[in-house]
């Protein structure tokens, strides 16, 4: 069984890795009809990298779920390869931020032994996931983004980061920690209002509080996108936790309050929604990236452009948050739905995993890690193709940057760490053999 | 809270199915809208930024070329180092304003978009070879350059408004296509957007048309030209042959209704078919048209002639020449029309060709300029093929039209065409224009005494000071028609211009037995010092300059002994042909192996 998945694994990853490599050299013979020279090596060192990363996982977490790692993978390669196409320096850095975001990965497993062992710090990575999130507000030390959101920090030698990638991990622990001890007494009914009961302020205000502060630090920072996967975050995580419907009315209420707040207090709040509504009234202004975006799908049709046959990108931040819009053109919908379905493979894999654990802790964490990817992915996609008002998050693993590359490979190897605890059960039976078991 | 976990589950599985739904709504459903939206410029701004080949003349001279730039927007644009010499051929390829001309036409070979293009590249992705297609014309800069020239005012200088088309009949080859005043295509194809849209209104607004190629979408009253057309019906219907009818003498002639037809000056002529028609004699030619030939067959006989449809051409919006149906109808104005009058209109490329037809045993070519189209490794692509676009007369009938317009230029109006050594025959033309002055026409074509004609005129020279008598088209528009047919003579019997159709790159380059000189279909300048980089290195730089291009210069399969240009000042020309002769005698004289390219330098110009 163990080498069964192991297998499944690392055949897995030598498929995703012979699709990067087809990809990258279609995208370059796009460009000046020539195979890369450095396809060679460069195939070897994508292979070198995640066979490293699957060795890691054959010793350290041998029962651990075998597809996290090829898909992550796979949208890792995908997004390089776009990434190359739109801005060739780029390409490398990101190649070595996924040299350390594979690094990362190792080193988690290697670290967390088992994940509830993380529970004891719960304090602690509470207090550290308020001052990541509270760095970029620092003087000093924040740097201004062009967009206007405050959200990174100046590290030495002109490299930025964002602290707020790593704050979604420690916050998503600390969350499942607290909520772990404190779920039965906040699923116990208080006062009731309708056929609502909400439970009593003492035990619910802690949540509160950190949701309240998070909110606030999140609008300061103008970080829209963040906002609103940190609400969901919490709201899941809250419902799973007591298994009361009433926390997600609450969680959708307040949220509602809060955007109608920031939508009435906060210019660029009314942009972004005005530009979702209809972003033809200023076409060539503030609605530019959306309606370029909407172009550059359409382009694409069902089979797309071809990788690099779209000629030059005119979006703002296509390497980034609008690097699906990019697939979508090149790769068409086809390309699209690939994406769309890694995604959900991902998803589907670690909510097996939270279903699957028989420890409450794990269950709950591997629930909110598996949030944070599944509702991260499909706020931005929804943002780029104008089914939610646009909010600046990245695409995990497709988007470049350094810090939401190692902030979602840790996040995969927590998930694997706790998949590897729960015994493999055979059969399709599994699953409700677990059901009766709770 | 595993029911909650799953419920959570089937919660993202349906938010993912709302952006595969989003999805579907942009890329499928509403993609053809978004596709055509004004706004969207990537449709454009693809097929700008793509790499693109050259287009050269049928002499081997870089007429356009893609320069590459790096800017957020573009890749590389256009230039056309010939400016406005070739601006209405090749046309523009701009971002804001599109593509014209032979940038149009050939749009696809040249950004090599064809399906045999795709399949060849395809299987040349390991050899570092573009895709593109290199376009060559069979218009020569050298004919070009001597047509536009030749349309001067010889005693002033100054540029006159007008056209001139040279093809060879036998193919239907255009080898010169200049009309006057032209345009500089570099305006418009420039990356910033402001300027092409000022020099694109400038031009639009400016007198004359610039950007009107006049010689084949300009129609004008091809006056006593026309009367090629009505001695070809009438001899092909058979109502006319050299001896009958024999119309009489008279300064006018009067149709059964309206306005009677005079003659120049009223001037007393008539007489058979080779006597009218090097007269150019208005009254006799009104009844042939109107009596002797008749409505019905005057009008199919026209447009078995090319008139009331477009010329199958290889350019964009060809002008249609015109023999409206209703003047049938009218005696009156069918007597008109019959000497080039009322509302008979011909672009100069109309009159070319029945030139062409006359010339070419009864048969109009299709006129094209495309010579040849290669890939990158100068594998032939495609060819610009001669067919035949109508048959007006059998061979006979044509024969006898020949004779009749020979004996216009020996003893007629078209005295001033006469070419020493070459058998000329022509047509004049004076067309009243109503504001007092008069087009000038002169068309026709010659070649070697006894042998077929090898190239066919027309000239068109607008607005010139009314005149009284026909004579102006053969004084004004004749010595035009000459220098050109000259010049393109003399370049034929050099080899150059060559009436095979079909270039053969891979024909072996003979070596002529007088001192070496090379002679080729596609290179036939070595006898010409002038243009040949190796004796003229001031050339060089100018070459140099525009190699710049996007396509890889083929580097020369021999150089021979002798050669003094360096490898670096290889001509941009990627239309060599591969050299596949065996080396050349050490005794040559320095010829270059690739075709010089002598962009900005003046070709020698004799006009004896």
């Amino acid at each position: 069984m163990r080498s069964a998945r192991r297998n499944t694994e690392l055949g897995l990853i030598i498929l995703v890795v012979m699709i990067t490599g087809a990809a990258y050299v279609l995208a370059s013979l796009s460009q000046d009809a020539v195979i890369p020279p450095n396809v060679g090596p460069f195939l070897a060192v994508v292979l070198a990298l995640f066979l490293v990363a699957h060795v890691v996982v054959r010793r350290l977490a041998p029962n651990a779920d075998g597809t996290l790692l090829p898909m992550a993978g796979l949208l890792n390669g995908l997004g390089f390869v776009i990434i190359a196409r739109i801005n060739e320096k780029l390409a490398w850095q990101q190649a070595a931020w996924t040299t350390f975001g594979i690094a990362a990965f190792c080193l988690t497993l290697i670290v967390v032994k088992r994940a509830r062992d993380l529970d004891r710090y719960r304090w602690t990575l509470a207090l550290l996931g308020i001052i990541l999130l509270m760095m970029p507000l620092v003087p000093g030390l924040g740097e201004d983004h062009a967009s206007g959101s405050h959200i990174w920090i100046r590290l030495p030698g002109g490299m930025s980061f964002q602290p707020g990638e790593m704050a979604k991990i420690v916050l998503a622990i600390f969350f499942a920690s607290y909520l772990v001890e404190k779920r039965e007494l906040l699923a116990m009914g208080g006062k009731r209002i309708g056929p609502i009961s909400f439970p009593e302020l003492k035990h619910i205000g802690p949540v509160i509080l950190a949701w309240a502060a998070s909110l606030v630090v999140l609008i300061y920072q103008k970080d829209l996108g963040s906002s609103l996967l940190f609400f969901a975050l919490f709201i899941v995580m809250l419902w799973v936790a007591t298994e009361r419907f009433s926390f997600v009315v609450i969680g959708v209420s307040l949220f509602s309050a809060g955007a109608y707040f920031a939508y009435q207090s906060f210019t660029h709040v009314q942009e972004r929604v005005a530009m979702w509504i209809d972003p033809w009234q200023d076409p060539q202004g503030k609605g530019f990236q959306v309606v370029q975006s909407a172009f550059e799908m359409a382009a694409g049709g069902v089979g797309g452009t071809g990788i690099g046959l779209d000629g030059r990108i005119i979006i703002p931040e296509a390497e980034s948050d609008f690097i699906f819009a990019i697939i979508a053109g090149e790769l068409g919908l086809l390309g699209a739905l690939v994406v769309l379905v890694a995604f959900l493979l991902i998803v589907g894999a670690g909510l097996r995993i939270a279903v699957r654990s028989e420890n409450a802790f794990d269950k709950l964490l591997a629930t909110g890690l598996t949030a944070l990817i599944g509702v991260q992915a499909f706020v931005i996609i929804g943002g780029v193709t104008r089914l939610l008002p646009l909010t600046g998050v990245t695409l995990p693993f497709v988007s470049y940057g350094g810090s939401s590359l190692i902030a979602n490979y840790i996040l995969i190897a927590l998930l694997m760490r706790i998949s590897d605890e729960t015994p493999v059960l055979a059969g399709t039976a599994a699953g409700e053999r677990e059901l009766v078991l709770r | 809270m595993n029911k909650r976990i799953q419920r959570f589950g089937v919660f993202i599985i349906i938010c993912y199915l709302a952006l595969f739904v989003k999805l579907n709504q942009i890329q499928v459903f509403q993609a053809d809208d978004l596709n055509d939206n004004p706004l969207n410029s990537r449709v454009v701004q693809r097929e700008y930024n793509r790499p693109r080949g050259v287009i050269t003349s049928g002499d081997n001279v870089t007429l356009a070329q893609s320069v590459d730039i790096d800017t957020d927007t573009f890749k590389r644009y256009r230039t056309y180092p010939e400016k406005d010499l070739f601006g209405q051929i090749t046309g523009y390829f701009s971002f804001t304003f599109g593509a014209t001309g032979v940038e149009k036409q050939y749009t696809e070979e040249l950004s090599g978009n064809t399906t045999i293009q795709q399949i060849r590249g395809f299987t040349d992705i390991f050899s570092n070879q573009q895709t593109v297609g290199n376009v060559q014309v069979t218009v020569r800069k050298d004919l070009q350059q001597t047509a536009r020239d030749a349309l001067k005012d010889p005693r002033t200088g100054a540029d006159r408004e007008g056209s001139v088309v040279l093809t060879d009949p036998r193919t239907g080859e255009l080898l010169a296509f200049w009309s006057y005043p032209s345009y500089d295509p570099n305006l418009i194809s420039g990356t910033d957007d402001a300027v092409s849209r000022a020099s694109f209104k400038l031009l639009n607004a400016a007198p004359g048309k610039p950007m009107q190629a006049k010689q084949y979408q300009e129609r004008y009253f091809p006056g006593s030209t026309f009367k090629v057309v009505t001695s070809g019906v009438g001899l092909q219907t058979g109502k006319v042959t050299p001896d009958e009818p024999n119309y009489p003498a008279a300064s006018q002639y009067q149709p059964p209704v309206g306005q009677p037809i005079k003659n120049f000056g009223g001037e007393v002529c008539g007489g058979t078919l080779f006597v009218i028609l090097q007269q150019s004699c208005n009254s006799a030619y009104a009844e042939m048209g109107q009596k002797t030939i008749g409505g019905p067959d005057m009008l199919e006989g026209a447009q078995n002639f090319g008139f009331n449809a477009p010329p199958p051409i290889d350019l964009p919006a060809p002008g249609t020449s015109t023999f409206p149906a209703e003047m049938t109808k009218d005696p009156a104005k069918l007597a008109q029309a019959s000497i080039g009058q009322n509302d008979v209109q011909a672009t100069p490329l109309e009159m070319a060709l029945v030139a062409g037809g006359v010339a070419n045993k009864g048969r109009i070519m299709k006129p094209h300029v495309l010579k040849q189209i290669t890939d990158s490794t100068g594998r032939v692509i495609k060819t610009g093929d001669p067919e035949t676009w109508l048959t007006p007369m059998d061979e006979g009938n044509a024969s006898t039209l020949r004779q009749a317009m020979i004996g216009v230029v020996t003893g007629g109006t078209g005295t001033p065409a006469q070419i020493p050594g070459y058998e000329v025959a022509g047509k004049t033309g004076t067309a009243q224009v109503g504001d007092g002055t008069v087009h000038t026409w002169f068309m026709g074509f010659a070649g070697p005494p006894g042998a077929d004609p090898t190239v066919a005129v027309s000239v068109v020279v607008l607005n010139q000071k009314a005149a009284n008598n026909d004579n102006t088209g053969g004084v004004i528009a004749g010595p035009v028609a000459k220098t050109v047919m000259q010049k393109a003579l003399e370049i034929q019997a050099r080899g150059g211009g060559s009436a095979s159709s079909t270039p053969n790159t891979t024909a072996p380059v003979t070596v002529a037995p007088n001192g070496g000189q090379r002679i080729g279909p596609a290179n036939n300048q070595g006898n010409n010092p002038t243009n040949n980089p190796a004796n003229n290195p001031a050339n060089n730089p100018a070459g140099q300059g525009n190699g710049a291009g996007p396509t890889t210069v083929a580097p020369p399969t021999t150089r021979q002994q002798g050669v003094v240009s360096t490898p670096s000042s290889t001509p941009p020309s990627t239309a060599a042909p591969p050299i596949t002769a065996t080396p050349a005698p050490p005794t040559s004289t320095p010829v270059s192996a690739a075709p010089p390219t002598t962009a900005g330098a003046a070709p020698p110009i004799s006009t004896p």
